[in-house]
């Protein structure tokens, strides 16, 4: 197999699936990059604040070693440590290769990269291009692969869709089908290996931060072809958002990184123009409770803080669920430079000035942490064996996974500004082990018998044939609006069984209304209902994936906040304790009058939910269901211990 | 009490080459809502004013916060992303037409493919060499460096194409987004090392020099990009490459 070039098919234009597609390339592979629409229009685009690098500009003491614990605790402890400790190493190396790429990157005085802060830390380590970082760093990754396609060694194909993985006898993913929404065309792509870098499911709540495409079908296909899916309940919600019809537009992090406050009126009947509030009848409820992180705690536990204010307090402003979001204090200039484009998108679609007026915001769905369950080769260093053929691979053999699709990174909760370090990460990373994976092979790809892709390809055909035929009586997009609605009544920030079992019959419900639907075009050309009508079936999954996992995992962790199994942390609790009692434990040394009252207990329970949940969540499908089973999370390095942020 | 409802016009077409026809449509006014919302509605029901069933329109889009350019189309006649499109502001009925100046695919959706060509013919790339480890970029000053952002916020969406008088859907002309491209790369420390190619790229016919200085193409841009600065500053920089060009020949 060594003397052939290799060929991979990559789904996906993002962060991670370019940056894979640009690796391979340099590394004599052939790449094919399927994209749902043109490349430079993927969901990366939409991340705002900028992207985290511990390279200590501003001689704090910032170390890659922090900003692994950083991100580990702000996980809750439940990613494997190896790889995260990987990616935070390998941070600093990947801002210089963007910037070498033109990325127009803020920068300080001297013409260095400048650096901001971000949530769930207390350093400056987060690079950015204004307000649309996200956006700079695809167009920048999208230049390089379009360099390569114009010198023959990548090809694109835009507008298509993936449907799913060839597998040959042995199970081994072998090629990809796919979907030319233009012409409707099904066929197989064969390839060494097939990578899915497809991104979140955001639209499986109908309305929330992510685009259009964010449907997660790609991954659920997989899942339904026997991939494992895990951690599917930990799904992050945005604190900041502004509220909208046919979406909720994301309000960056990085306005709170650059001071921006977040307040309600004291007083709820308090219905005076916000600038005419005097300081001292304005609630900063983060900052009064979380004095040492203040504004920039992690993303769920600002979530949960405004949840309490809007709906225990009752305090959101003129009695709505909305909380100011404060940059009024800050020059114009400052902003302009800083935070120009979104703040534009907020007076675009509000009609007012955030320079000026306090902006309204509410937490939005926007990330998900769970995703395709993918494998990793540990080094003996504590870091990941590059080479290792088994980085990012799902369970199904020669089928991979990266960026936002993959599960390993963020645990229980996202840092801001880790998402697109771990999805450029992660493109780049598992070059060499794709290669590796393609030597090793027995068989190639071209002594598969022709008859594994005509079936594959025949069962595509006629699934879509079916969606054509169906002709009952519910509108898909009705239906995906009703989904959206369960979800995000019973499936978000603060969670409960009866909710979720509530929610689990909803859409048992939906899954049964599904059959009724009406496919509303059935033509032959560009016509995306059939693709909608697939992509909402693997919607309904993905959801009850979400749902059961939710509904079984009885404990407080991260973004999954069940107040029935809180643990209850004393407020002077000090998570140094704990450390010293696992010590004495282990010493038989543990004596209550060493820890003021009520740590021990507290320790007790902790350690307890830990060694019953300190797992990994994992979905496969059987018998139309999930069946979720628990596996070890890779915990090597640091040790888990309570997350405390004030 | 009858709920208050938007009419909107829609241009439509099955096919690349079939004709074009009107339909309208009657949606829910809800608050907030924009041009993507009430396309949205038509999905949800897809029941002309005459009260006949037909296909959902179809169009693209994917941000809907103004940062990918997916959803560029005419809006009453003004070519804009239709997420930023606010019902409020817009004058009743809404005309929703496809771009003029790009093939029509479908409905709303045109093929921009000669947008996406375009950059391959710029080079509108940095040619690094290559995404190993091998240190920092380029020491910038800030006001270089923001003075690109600017420039590299281009979402491709076309608006400046479509507005353009020079542009047309079958000539050659490269257009305000891809001179601009050649500035932001030609501006960058490394990106200049691959300057001469750009530059005798925009020469000849389609090229710069075909420009005809309408300026409306900065009126549109909804990014605020400047870009008859850009085309200026790009003819300046030609002007000497083809000087240089003739001592060297």
């Amino acid at each position: 197999m060594k003397n052939r070039k290799k060929k991979i098919v990559i789904v996906g234009g993002g962060l991670a699936g370019l940056a894979l597609a640009m690796k391979f390339c340099e590394r004599n592979g052939e790449v094919t990059v399927v994209s749902y629409q043109s490349l430079k229009r993927s969901h990366s685009v939409c991340a705002q604040g900028g992207i985290n690098a511990a390279i200590d500009a501003k001689n704090e003491g910032d170390t890659p070693e922090k900003h692994f614990y950083d991100t580990i605790k702000g996980g809750d402890f439940l990613a494997h440590q190896p790889l995260v400790r990987d990616m935070c190493y390998q941070g600093p190396t990947i801002i210089h290769l963007m910037d070498r790429m033109g990325v127009a990157f803020n920068r300080t005085g001297e013409g260095h990269l400048d650096f901001r802060r971000f949530g769930g830390t207390l350093y400056n380590r987060t690079a950015f291009a204004g307000a649309t970082t996200g956006q700079q760093l695809v167009y920048a990754l999208d230049e390089q692969v379009r360099r390569h396609v114009h010198d023959g060694s990548a090809k694109t194909l835009e507008w298509h869709e993936y449907l799913g993985a060839v597998l040959d006898s042995e199970g081994i993913c072998r090629g990809a089908v796919i979907h030319d929404l233009r012409t409707d065309e099904i066929y197989t792509l064969k390839a060494d290996a097939v990578v899915l870098a497809t991104g979140g499911p955001g639209q499986v709540y109908g309305r929330s931060t992510n685009s259009v495409v964010n449907t997660g079908a790609a991954a659920t296909t997989a899942y339904m072809q026997g991939a494992k899916f895990a951690n599917g309940e930990f799904i992050q919600i945005h604190p900041t958002a502004i509220p909208g019809q046919d979406k909720l537009r994301l309000m960056s992090e990085s306005a709170r990184g650059e001071g921006g406050r977040i307040w309600v009126p004291r007083d709820a009947n308090d219905n005076r123009n916000p600038r005419e509030i005097p300081e001292n009848e304005r609630y900063y409820f983060l900052e009064e409770k979380y004095p040492l992180f203040k504004n920039l705690v992690p993303r769920d536990v600002a979530c949960r803080e405004i949840y309490d204010i809007v709906y225990n307090q009752n305090l959101g402003i003129s009695g709505d669920p909305m909380v100011y979001l404060d940059l009024t204090h800050k020059s114009k200039e400052f902003l302009d430079n800083r935070l120009g484009g979104i703040l534009d998108i907020y007076t675009k679609f509000t009609g007012v000035d955030p320079r000026v007026t306090p902006m309204k915001i509410f937490p939005a769905v926007h990330y998900s942490m769970g995703g395709l369950w993918t494998d990793y080769g540990p080094d003996s260093h504590g870091l990941i064996d590059h080479g290792s053929p088994k980085n990012q691979m799902t369970s199904i053999q020669g089928l991979y996974a990266a960026g936002e699709v993959d599960y390993q990174y963020h645990g229980a909760n996202r840092l801001g500004a880790n998402s697109l370090l771990s999805c450029i990460y992660t493109g780049l990373m598992m070059a060499r082990g794709v290669m590796n994976y393609v030597d090793s092979l027995e068989k190639s790809v071209d002594d598969i018998p022709s008859t594994i892709f005509d079936d594959a390809r025949s069962h595509w055909e006629s699934r879509f044939n079916d969606i054509k035929n169906m002709n009952g009586s519910e509108n898909p997009h009705k239906l995906h609006h009703e989904l959206g609605d369960i979800m995000l009544a019973n499936v978000l920030i603060v969670r409960d069984n009866k909710s979720l079992e509530k929610a689990s019959h909803a859409i048992e419900d939906i899954e049964t209304r599904f059959k009724d639907v009406k496919c509303l075009d059935t033509t032959d050309w560009a016509n995306p209902s059939p693709s909608f009508i697939n992509q909402l079936y693997c919607m309904i999954h993905l959801s009850k994936i979400i749902a059961k996992g939710a509904l079984m995992r009885d404990e407080f962790r991260g973004s999954h906040y069940k107040p029935d199994f809180d643990l209850h942390q004393p407020k002077d609790f000090d998570p140094h304790e704990y450390i010293d009692y696992l010590e004495q434990k282990q010493y038989g040394e543990v004596t209550e009058e060493k820890f003021p009252s009520g740590h021990l207990d507290y320790m007790k329970r902790f350690q307890e939910n830990n060694e019953k949940w300190l797992k990994t969540t994992v979905a496969q499908y059987k018998n139309n269901q999930p069946e979720i089973t628990y596996e070890e999370v890779n915990t090597s390095l640091v040790t888990p211990r309570p997350r405390k942020y004030d | 009490m009858t709920e208050k409802t938007i009419t909107i016009k829609v241009k439509r077409q099955d096919k690349p080459k079939s004709p074009s026809y009107w339909q309208t449509f009657e949606v829910p006014d809800k608050p907030f809502a924009n041009v993507i919302s009430c396309l949205m509605e038509v999905q949800k029901t897809p029941t002309t004013r005459d009260g006949k069933t037909v296909s959902p329109v179809t169009w693209d889009c994917n941000c809907l916060e103004e940062v990918c350019g997916s959803c560029t189309m005419l809006i009453n006649g003004r070519v804009q992303q239709a997420c930023t499109a606010l019902v409020d502001n817009l004058e009743k009925p809404i005309v929703l037409e496809p771009m003029s100046k790009f093939p029509v695919i479908r409905d709303l959706q045109v093929d921009r493919e000669r947008m996406f060509d375009n950059l391959k013919k710029v080079k509108a790339w940095i040619e690094i060499d290559g995404s190993h480890d091998i240190g920092e970029g380029p020491i910038m000053p800030d006001q270089d460096r923001a003075k690109r952002y600017v420039m590299s916020e281009c979402m491709t969406c076309g608006c400046c194409l479509e507005a353009c008088p020079q542009f047309t859907i079958d000539n050659s002309f490269l257009g305000a987004s891809t001179f601009n491209q050649v500035r932001l790369f030609n501006l960058h420390p490394s990106g200049e090392m691959g300057k001469e190619d750009r530059l005798n790229a925009i020469m000849g016919e389609g090229g710069i020099t075909d420009c005809g200085n309408a300026q409306v193409c900065v009126e549109v841009c909804p990014k605020n990009i400047p870009l008859t600065e850009s085309i200026a500053d790009i003819s300046r920089q030609t002007t000497w490459q083809m000087i240089k060009n003739l001592l060297t020949k």
